[in-house]
């Protein structure tokens, strides 16, 4: 620890404790154009998204007959419908903001002889053997897989809101559906686990 | 008092929207694949170049979904299909979306 010649531990343990060893200058948090991009199609959408998901499939499942009164039933694919066409709108908005906006910035290629990769993610990533994994398997599949989530989540919502309360009549299209919905679900989290892993090796800055 | 069981609908729509989906995940992993195994397609499908073959891959796997889907939805509309039968090759196409975009896979087509 290090301590201020006038600091007390009694009065506050942590005045003037410094984990450094050397003075350091206060810094700001900082987070760039880029960088607020990539929360945008990560964070919000493909975090709302699988955030959204457990509800969707709960709201789904539940439409059976013996559990819901009319009027309840009625409510609840009223809500299911903004639920599920919500959760479409979110995966489009993730994919396409990945695809034409984040996605540019990642495999953007360095300057000849450039030595500072650090704006080139897709670059840095490749430039080690310990990394480039991150991007021949993880980005290369990412990129792809995350375009099932809208294509299967819109189906899904576009079904519930052709046949709204008959689906609790129609066990076999709602069990359909909820497969689809877990496809959805998964090809999300394949594309939103890769990515937060991607952003903690090389960020798009 | 629950809800009435007795109200039921044509599955054609639901056939029809999951059919197409499947085949729309199946058309994005078929993209991917002949992008690889081909650098023409490769080049022909970088509609937006910042993007890559990746804006085309996706671009033409969403239009084939979205074309499917509007003429099975215009041919089952007001049917009564074999609704299990359809669904397991939604199931097979979406399976096959998923294998033909994971790189190991369809890194053994690259040219």
């Amino acid at each position: 620890m290090y301590l201020t010649e006038n600091s007390s531990m009694l009065d506050n343990p942590l005045e003037g404790y410094s984990p450094y060893p050397c003075p350091i200058k206060e810094k700001n948090m900082e987070i760039t154009f880029r960088e607020w991009f990539g929360t945008i199609h990560g964070f919000v959408f493909g975090g709302a998204f699988l955030l959204a998901f457990s509800g969707g499939l709960f709201a789904l499942y539940s439409l059976q007959p013996a559990w819901l009164t009319a009027d309840g039933l009625k409510t609840r694919i009223a809500q299911l419908k903004v639920w599920v066409w919500g959760m479409a709108a979110i995966a489009w908005g993730a994919v396409l903001t990945g695809t034409y906006i984040v996605y540019p910035w990642y495999r953007a290629k360095p300057p000849e002889g450039a030595t500072d990769l650090s704006g080139f993610a897709r670059s840095l990533l490749l430039a080690s053997e310990s990394t480039a994994k991150w991007h021949e398997l993880g980005m290369e599949w990412k990129e792809h897989v995350g375009w099932l989530a809208p294509i299967a989540a819109t189906v899904v919502a576009y079904v519930i809101s052709v046949y709204g309360a008959k689906l609790a009549n129609e066990p076999k299209i709602r069990k359909a559906l909820t497969w689809f919905f877990l496809a959805a679900f998964s090809a999300a989290t394949i594309a939103g686990g890769f990515g937060a892993f991607i952003t903690k090796a090389a960020p798009v800055r | 008092m629950t809800a009435k069981t007795n109200e039921t609908m044509k599955n054609g729509l639901a056939a029809a929207a999951l059919l197409a989906g499947g085949i729309g995940a199946f058309g994005v992993g078929l993209m991917t694949v002949l992008s690889e195994a081909s650098a023409a397609i490769k080049t022909a499908i970088t509609f937006y170049a910042p993007a890559g073959p990746l804006s085309g891959k996706t671009t033409i796997g969403v239009l084939i979904w979205l074309v499917t889907w509007a003429v099975l939805g215009y041919l089952w509309k007001d049917k009564d299909v074999s609704f299990g039968k359809v669904v397991v090759a939604a199931f097979v196409f979406l399976a096959l979306g998923f294998l033909f975009t994971f790189p190991p896979f369809f890194l053994l087509f690259e040219a």
